[in-house]
């Protein structure tokens, strides 16, 4: 039966994190966004101490499996791990964008782990982040002539077959998060790699490197528009060895783009998840303006024929209905994936609309709000400069379209370029 | 627990609605745009997938239990087939659904049954005014109380099958308020004018209507003296039109999608050039992202959430321009051949603007 009833669990996990996006996140946004390259620690290990209480280690969906006995009279409940983490992501989000990038645990690199490893690996690099200390990873693909086209990909992994290490060469550059996973804490990155640069797609890998190991260096930090709480850094790695048991998937290069497509399963998880991002920056400026309404006495009249609303009416009512819809694709990308049904199509589908109507919802409440929206005294101008890279990262706008295309159309990359 | 599951009987009637739909509303669409006629047997054949019967209860000779839900997804998938044919089967919901929700139970008791007899009749409602500034809750048609009677007086437009309507529902302001009053056909003063030519829905007849102080008991007044609240059957409407334009909108997409991957241009399909891709991509997703909009709404409606009146009222205004967004660019995909009448995209996106002119031309 078709139900848009939240989970209850959820509704708890809503509450709880708001406080912490109320309290630890939005009274230091202003200065976490004027000292680029400062780390949240407070948020940190806040963070880090509560979800450990809270029995989970990480963001991630796919923690190491817990041994918790299953009394086997009970029905098995589908899980809600992805719509919890969503719920969590927007939230965080609406308290502030770039902090939220820096909280601690699994992140991509723990989605990639979960959606491709072994149960071993799994276990070995999803535990990191139970410690003591907070631990961060991240995900190196992009390099500098390889952005959405992962094909044009040039680092290399070579195998010694001696020493039954592999052998990692190149440059990564924008990866988020980079510096906190591999100077900051003892945490890992998951680096994306080519075993045969003939073999193109194909011969595509990702791999683990941890912390500390000798030959990866992060050589650069960006300085950005928006989420400047947050680290991107470039990384290079120079004969960087790892142990042969660091590649994420099958090490034998088939004719096929198995091992390639099942990197890019990742996608299915995490594009809605950053879609969830993007959702919770668009509603802190919607509220914001209608905050800013209501203190000059002006009413949103819902419910009008569309030729009797002001503007300011048709402007406000769109970007609600706009918001609403990206985060009803957003549930039920989510919903699909933690009931294991197949969800690339609407995984994209929400990160395009999510992407694009946070840029636009915040773009629209600057101007709405006219010299209020523009200055730094109130938030608004950082949420537009912060939103926008939701329609960046994780695959830009255009290239989600191209795989909401391709999923449509039934085509291959080869058919739709 | 969220889901996005229909039940098993939801979806008996979905897949019986498709059947429809495909076999039956598709092949004479065209037809009956042209002559601007729907055969009788068509909607006939509509009537008896009972979707309205089956969202009244027993005790008014009904077979069910009314669900907005069931009847926003009916909705989409009937409109998919055909608009006209979907608005002439689903026309007696205008009579029936506003005495099931706001009537007294004497009128429920009265009408109901005649309503949903074995056959297709007339009943039917109106609402709308000839004024590009029509408000349904600011409606110029008056309604005066007068000792044990009621005066109604006004100009009504866009009135489906007002000719041979058995009864309507006249919509008018009383003190301030919209009430509807049942308004038998042949009730003195009530006069229909010639049938509507509009840019879209050819097949559906649609009659000015005159009320010239027309005199009705005071019991005909929904709920009797007590009236009754716009509310519920504005959001009906909401709800429904969202779903039939996602419906229309649906149409359309997946003839654009076909169309672009047979034609070819310049050694490859269209769709493979990526500014059409792009293009069939965000009607793609916007119509998901309406359809969600409007089961949403229609399930907080069901469960009686607050704020589902908004909802309903947001889904609307999404589905509005997503619809025509969509068949805007379902004839542009076709190109030259979107604008023949070979084609039905052209007729989808003549249809597809009405929406927002349609207020409470369709109610689940």
């Amino acid at each position: 039966m078709i139900s848009f009833e939240m989970p209850k669990p959820l509704v708890q996990t809503r509450t709880v994190v708001k406080t912490v996006a109320e309290n630890m996140m939005r009274p230091v946004s202003r200065e976490m966004d004027e000292n680029e390259h400062e780390i949240p620690w407070a948020y940190i290990q806040f963070m880090h101490t509560a979800m450990k209480a809270l029995g989970g280690s990480s963001m991630a969906a796919d923690d190491p499996p817990k041994k918790k006995e299953q009394d086997p009279k009970k029905e098995k409940r589908p899980s809600i791990n992805y719509q919890c983490l969503m719920v969590m992501v927007e939230m965080l989000s609406w308290g502030d964008a770039g902090i939220y990038l820096c909280t601690p645990g699994g992140m991509l690199g723990a989605a990639a782990v979960g959606a491709a490893g072994t149960p071993e690996q799994k276990k070995r690099f999803l535990s990191l982040f139970q410690g003591k200390e907070p631990v961060f990873d991240a995900m190196a693909m992009t390099e500098p002539e390889a952005g959405s086209d992962t094909s044009a990909i040039r680092a290399t992994a070579v195998l010694d077959e001696k020493t039954n290490e592999w052998i990692l060469n190149g440059e990564k550059i924008f990866v988020t998060a980079g510096h906190k996973a591999l100077v900051d804490s003892k945490g890992f990155i998951v680096v994306w790699a080519s075993l045969d640069l003939e073999a193109g797609r194909a011969g595509i890998r990702s791999f683990i490197i941890e912390a500390d190991t000798p030959g990866c260096k992060v050589t650069k930090m960006e300085e950005k528009l928006g989420i400047r709480a947050s680290d991107t850094v470039s990384i290079v790695m120079q004969d960087c060895r790892l142990p042969f048991d660091n590649i994420l998937g099958s090490p034998t290069i088939e004719k096929s783009t198995k091992g390639y497509k099942g990197a890019m399963a990742t996608f299915d998880a995490t594009r809605p998840i950053v879609a969830a991002s993007a959702l919770g920056v668009a509603r802190a400026a919607l509220e914001f303006v209608h905050e800013k309404l209501a203190e000059e006495n002006i009413t949103i009249r819902y419910g009008l024929p569309r030729q009797k609303m002001t503007n300011l009416e048709r402007e406000v009512i769109d970007m609600e209905t706009q918001l609403r819809a990206a985060w009803l694709l957003t549930v039920k990308a989510l919903w699909m994936a933690d009931n294991k049904k197949s969800n690339a199509l609407i995984a994209s589908m929400s990160k395009v609309k999510a992407g694009k109507v946070a840029t636009i919802i915040t773009q629209k409440a600057v101007e709405i709000m006219g010299p209020v929206g523009y200055s730094q005294e109130y938030l608004l101008e950082k949420w537009f400069r912060d939103a926008k890279i939701n329609d960046i990262f994780e695959g830009t706008g255009q290239i989600n379209l191209l795989v909401v295309a391709r999923n449509i159309l039934g085509y291959r990359g080869s058919q739709l370029r | 627990m969220y889901s996005f599951t229909p039940t098993e009987e939801q979806q008996m009637l979905l897949d019986a609605v498709k059947r429809y739909a495909d076999q039956d509303m598709r092949p004479a669409a065209r037809e009956a745009d042209e002559k601007s006629e729907l055969p009788r047997d068509l909607i006939e054949k509509g009537w008896e997938l009972g979707v309205l019967q089956a969202s009244i209860p027993e005790d008014y000779d009904g077979f069910g239990e009314y669900s907005t839900l069931t009847g926003v997804l009916a909705a989409e998938a009937m409109a998919y087939g055909d608009l006209s044919t979907a608005l002439a089967v689903m026309t007696p919901n205008l009579f029936a659904l506003p005495i099931f929700f706001s009537g007294s139970e004497e009128q429920k008791k009265e009408y109901l049954p005649a309503v949903i007899a074995a056959e297709w009749k007339a009943y039917t409602a109106a609402l709308i005014e000839p004024t590009f500034n029509f408000d349904p809750w600011e409606l110029t048609t008056s309604a005066v109380l007068a000792g044990d009677s009621i005066v109604i007086s006004g100009e009504k437009t866009y009135v489906p099958y007002a000719a041979e309507a058995e009864a309507m529902i006249i919509y008018a302001n009383l003190d301030g308020e919209t009430q509807g009053f049942i308004v038998p056909q042949g009730t003195e003063g009530l006069s229909v004018g010639e049938r509507q030519k509009t840019l879209g829905l050819h097949a559906y007849p649609l009659y000015s209507v005159t009320l010239d102080k027309v005199k009705i008991p005071a019991d005909n007044r929904l709920n009797g003296s007590e009236g009754h609240s716009l509310k519920s059957i504005m959001a009906s409407s909401q709800v429904a039109l969202a779903a039939m334009a996602v419906g229309v909108a649906q149409a359309a997409f997946e003839y654009a999608v076909d169309y672009a991957k047979e034609r070819e241009v310049f050694g490859v399909k269209v769709a493979q050039k990526q500014s059409i891709a792009f293009m069939i991509a965000e009607m793609g997703t916007d119509i998901e992202a309406t359809r969600l909009l409007a089961w949403e709404a229609a399930w907080m409606l069901d469960e009686g959430k607050d704020e589902a009146d908004k909802h309903a009222y947001l889904a609307y205004n999404c589905a509005v321009d997503t619809v025509m967004m969509v068949t805007d660019q379902a004839v542009q995909i076709l190109g030259g051949h979107g604008y023949i009448r070979e084609h039905p995209v052209e007729m989808w996106m003549r249809n597809g603007r009405g929406f927002a002119a349609f207020t409470g031309l369709a109610l689940v």
